[in-house]
């Protein structure tokens, strides 16, 4: 297995993005990204996309083709895939594409994940989100995803004591965090009292506990360590991937307050990277709602199991604390393109990484964590990126 | 949606008709055709077995933003229930709004209308759960 490097990284602004369909948004990334690592498209071997669900988001399937040809590389007749793992295609993509390169079949690989989510409605949106969980035993008895993690936190609640107010400073430092990157989709701090006084969603979590729909994507080159140099002056290293299943039902998992698929993938790629917990400087963990994150740094090590309540409202997670946790505004201010948030993970690291981050940089920033799950739980990605 | 699609699990979801592992005697639901924990040994040993319907509350929400499908009855009560035998499955809860489920709170099923195809379409039945007074 050879080495890897991200050498170049690029993403589109997050939001409601009207103007701008699927194809705009993976071409613009694709090409920030090359931009970015001074290469041009001859160079490139393959294509990895991730995305959830364009075939009922714009009624297009086949989308890897779709975007690589009109990213100008028809005529190279380069293999380009698409990756699926609900919420964590993006995730699953950077993957796929990091062990291409290890294995030495591809050098120059681009790895994309783009998802337009606002050209259905809010109802057809939330449908779409609702089959990432198990359509026949859980959806079609009027579980939406909102309402599988709303009883993620009621137990949460009931076992550790974890109130509303913890999950709501998970939303207060990450909009905090966001206020601080020009990439983020929202750009205020807001106030715990108002994310307490938002409406109901899916009890106990209201809209403020849930990130947004956006549209978006985001691309890294990836390149073998070894030439990575010719392109930047910054290659970030992939240092492990780790990834993880687990039952498709939340009913069926366990505990329903830990996500096994987090816990095992983690500790992979801690063991593969043989570094711990501790070491890591910064983390973009899978903040879909304030409940995943609080799981998350439980289950990655970070923290004890039923502290991360605790952690995050004395502000042990924030910017250069203990461990800071989301500085990019995670997906619940930076945005939450769902097939793109696993790579735009990786650009917010890679950022830090690089010392690039401005206003919210990380001090010290030397390892970076990415975790990206799927569904409720039942597939997780963790990659460990670090400077060379 | 075609109708098989809801007509096949209607034993299941008609009857609580699950499934036990006749090695390690794990009891399933839905039924399965393969025991997680014994996985090949229990190929061919899954038993047919009638639950009870009965169980306690694990967790719970009030559902307010629900699937199109839904919007009728927000707000509703979904739940992760328990059942007797050890199955955990996820049900809505009728007949009594949020507040009156606890964690823990017993359970039974009943039988309900789940929904419809469009205004002319199929009607699909199934289990739904009410309080145990």
């Amino acid at each position: 297995m050879r080495e890897v490097a991200i050498i170049g990284i690029g993403e589109t602004k997050f939001g409601e993005l009207w103007e701008r369909s699927l194809r705009d948004l993976g071409i613009e990334a694709g090409f920030k990204a090359m931009g970015d690592a001074g290469i041009s498209g001859n160079e490139i071997d393959a294509i990895f996309l991730g995305n959830m669900s364009a075939g009922q988001l714009i009624d297009q399937e086949h989308i890897a083709p779709l975007i690589a040809d009109y990213s100008g590389m028809a005529e190279k007749n380069i293999p380009a895939i698409r990756i699926e793992a609900a919420s964590a295609s993006g995730g699953l993509a950077l993957s796929q594409g990091y062990m291409a390169v290890a294995s030495g079949v591809h050098d120059i690989v681009v790895v994309g994940g783009a998802e337009k989510m606002t050209d259905v409605g809010d109802d057809a949106a939330n449908e779409i989100m609702a089959k990432t969980a198990d359509q026949e035993w859980e959806a079609v008895f009027g579980a939406t995803l909102g309402s599988l993690y709303a009883m993620m936190a009621r137990r949460h609640m009931n076992e550790f004591g974890t109130t509303k107010e913890q999950l709501a400073s998970v939303a207060v430092k990450n909009h905090l965090n966001g206020s601080m990157n020009p990439h983020a989709q929202f750009r205020s701090p807001i106030k715990l009292e108002a994310v307490l006084r938002a409406p109901m969603v899916a009890s106990p979590l209201g809209t403020f506990d849930f990130a947004p729909l956006s549209d978006g994507a985001a691309a890294v080159i990836l390149a073998p360590l070894d030439i990575a140099h010719k392109y930047s002056d910054t290659p970030i290293k992939i240092l492990s991937c780790g990834q993880a299943g687990d039952y498709m039902a939340l009913h069926d998992r366990k505990s329903i307050t830990r996500m096994d698929a987090t816990v095992v993938a983690g500790k992979k790629a801690f063991k593969y990277a043989g570094i711990q917990p501790k070491d890591v400087n910064l983390a973009e963990v899978h903040d879909c709602t304030t409940i995943s994150e609080i799981m998350a740094i439980e289950d990655l090590g970070f923290f004890k199991k039923g502290q991360g309540g605790k952690v995050t409202e004395d502000g042990s997670t924030a910017l250069n604390s203990k461990i800071s946790i989301n500085t990019s505004g995670g997906l619940k201010a930076k945005g939450y393109p769902v097939g793109a948030s696993g790579v735009s993970q990786a650009i917010e690291a890679v950022t830090q990484l690089r010392g690039e981050a401005g206003q919210r940089q990380v001090s010290k920033a030397e390892i970076a964590l990415l975790h990206n799950i799927g569904g409720t739980g039942s597939s997780a990605i963790v990659h460990l990126l670090g400077r060379c | 949606m075609p109708e098989a699609r809801f007509w096949r699990e209607n034993q299941a979801r008609y009857n609580m008709i699950g499934h036990k592992c006749g090695k390690c005697q794990k009891v399933y639901f839905p039924p399965r055709d393969m025991c997680p924990k014994c996985r090949r040994a229990s190929m061919g040993k899954m038993e047919k077995i009638q639950l009870t319907g009965k169980g306690s509350v694990v967790s719970h929400t009030t559902v307010h933003e629900g699937l199109p499908e839904f919007q009728m009855q927000i707000p509703y009560t979904m739940a992760i229930i328990e059942l007797e035998e050890g199955a955990r499955i996820t049900g809505q809860i009728v007949d009594c709004n949020g507040e009156c489920v606890k964690i823990g709170s017993e359970v039974e099923t009943v039988f309900r209308k789940l929904g419809e195809e469009g205004k002319s379409g199929i009607i699909h039945y199934g289990y739904k759960f009410k309080l145990i007074e």
